[in-house]
């Protein structure tokens, strides 16, 4: 099975043998992968009850859970990596919730659809409309993605919550990318932090 | 293959202490095994039963003929699996389906009744731990229980960490609450209203309590159920008659169907059964025989776990399971949770319910 670019780079540098939280595993691919390739302890959360289903039927730990309010009952440091993939922007204050990621994990991976990506800006600027894209494919009215962001945007917070930016990784059309002017030319971005 | 059940009877050869203080002395399990336990024992699974449960899982209850209580779960080729798995199933220590309990036999040859000491659910997994040493079985590949079932198994995992690898609790709790103790206490006093109850000491007489225990079973059995499946099953549909009859005959077709159910219990069950078994239910808080921390009894635990709720489970809600997956995340413990959607109530565990098939069958293989 292959996984979602922004999976595979967090994938490729989780260090093996490491316990892991994947925050809004989905139906466990990445957590799969984690387990079987790198030998680590991995553990799940997940709001939607059918994708938690889906998740412990495959034998992983995942628990049912609403990670703007759940992540408060680990324990500081409890993982060498907290990983949120593509959450962020769903959260009700993805500022707390960086805060407890930088908590609760030694290390974070955070991803994410860049807001500020040329299709974004130009939907925006030329439509006058909120975008819909290839990475935000969904109307404003129904779209999880309440609190949108850029890379700008992100590295401000993660200076805000004095989290270094160990690595940086850009995606476009499902490929990476380089930094250079990541904020217009990335879809997705994923970041390595630690504080 | 259809492997047969194998019905035995494990007597505990030392004293058994008991939580009060007390101990019982010559004990005995009664239990029924399925599948063929493997030469190194490690593919044991335990199915703890609920209150009101026994050790009939797979097979027919030998009073009432009907199937086992879990067949859908547990079987050859089912979730549960029996070519691959050795399953026990023992009745708990005082109730009344051959291990002992108030209607057993004494040391002076008289039934215990009321000088049953008052046990815990503690005390009942110290007597299920007693019965895995006399099979030789060091730890379960799985223990498994719903409701005092799941009882049994978080207490196994918090008192004899070592003794399971996977703990898997649905519809339970970790702790008995105000509103739960509540309805007990309702049925209790139902069975001891029963002139004859005779203070526990019936067994020689020509009348049981009957009556009381028919109506602990019907308070009780409300509490299984939610009110969307009771107006789905019943609503408000007379029974057998056209018109209201101003009377007090079950008019009502959920009265008939609760009278059914009291009455039908009374076949099977010993009251003074009922009312040791619910005291040892109200008893249970697993946070309290650990210091007052939920986190502190699983601290350093190396099994894996389960948790599970059904949405409309009002006598053990989801409140309930996440204050016990919460402890499980605090201790660091390796464990899922997830709350399936059932129309049914706490009794939704017994019922069909195929992402519960899976869910047990993802965790237990």
């Amino acid at each position: 099975m292959t996984l979602r670019p922004d999976l595979a780079a967090i994938a490729a540098h989780v260090t093996p043998g490491s316990r892991v939280l994947d925050i809004g595993c989905g139906d466990g691919a990445l957590m799969a992968a984690l387990e079987s390739a790198s030998g680590c302890d991995a553990r799940g959360m997940e709001l939607d009850g059918e994708l938690v289903e889906r998740c412990v039927s495959r034998g992983l730990s995942v628990v049912q859970g609403d990670a703007n309010l759940d992540l408060a009952n680990y324990p500081d440091k409890a993982f060498d990596y907290a990983i949120l993939s593509q959450t962020l922007q769903t959260a009700t204050r993805p500022d707390l919730m960086m805060d407890e990621l930088l908590r609760v994990g030694r290390r974070a991976f955070v991803s994410f659809p860049n807001f500020a990506h040329w299709r974004t800006r130009a939907a925006l600027m030329l439509g006058g409309r909120m975008p819909v894209t290839r990475a935000l494919p969904v109307s404003w009215y129904e779209t999880e993605n309440i609190h949108h962001v850029t890379v700008e945007d992100f590295r401000d917070l993660a200076r805000l919550k004095g989290a270094k930016i160990e690595r940086a990784w850009y995606f476009s059309n499902e490929k990476q990318i380089g930094a250079p002017a990541a904020n217009w030319r990335a879809e997705f971005a994923v970041f390595e932090l630690s504080r | 293959m259809n492997i047969a059940p194998v019905a035995r009877t494990y007597t505990i050869p030392q004293p058994l202490p008991l939580d009060s203080g007390q101990v019982l002395e010559g004990a005995q399990i009664a239990y029924e095994t399925y599948g063929t336990l493997a030469a190194d024992k490690s593919n044991a699974v335990l199915v703890c039963h609920a209150l009101t449960g026994d050790q009939y899982l797979a097979s027919p209850h030998p009073i009432t003929g009907k199937p086992g209580w879990w067949e859908r779960m547990v079987g050859p080729g089912k979730p549960i699996d029996t070519d691959r798995h050795f399953v026990i199933c023992a009745n708990v220590i005082g109730s009344c389906m051959g291990s002992t309990g108030p209607a057993s036999l004494a040391p002076d040859g008289r039934p215990y009744a009321m000088r049953f000491p008052v046990i815990t659910i503690r005390d009942m997994v110290r007597g299920l731990v007693a019965m895995l040493d006399g099979l030789g079985i060091a730890q379960l590949h799985a223990v498994v229980g719903g409701s005092m079932g799941g009882m049994q198994a978080l207490s196994l995992a918090a008192n004899w960490p070592e003794r399971a690898a996977r703990v898997l609790v649905i519809a339970s709790t970790a702790r008995h609450s105000a509103q739960n103790i509540a309805f007990h206490e309702v049925g209790r006093q139902a069975i001891m209203a029963d002139p004859a109850w005779a203070a526990g000491d019936y067994y020689a007489a020509d009348a049981r309590p009957d009556n009381g225990l028919a109506v602990a079973r019907m308070a009780a059995h409300i509490t299984y159920l939610s009110e969307a499946g009771l107006t789905e099953k019943f609503g408000r549909r007379l029974q057998d008659r056209e018109a209201k009859g101003f009377g007090f005959d079950a008019e009502f077709q959920v009265e008939s169907y609760l009278r059914y159910q009291g009455s039908g219990f009374t076949r099977r069950f010993d009251a003074n059964s009922y009312l040791y078994i619910t005291r040892a239910m109200d008893y249970l808080d697993i946070a309290e025989e650990h210091g007052g921390k939920l986190a502190n009894a699983f601290a350093g635990t190396q099994a894996r776990f389960c948790i599970v709720s059904f949405d409309t489970d009002w006598l053990y809600p989801t409140t309930e399971s996440r204050h016990v997956v919460h402890a499980l995340n605090a201790a660091g413990a390796k464990v899922s949770f997830v709350e399936l959607s059932a129309p049914h109530g706490h009794d939704s565990f017994l019922l069909e319910h195929d992402q519960l098939d899976r869910v047990v069958k993802g965790f237990v293989e």
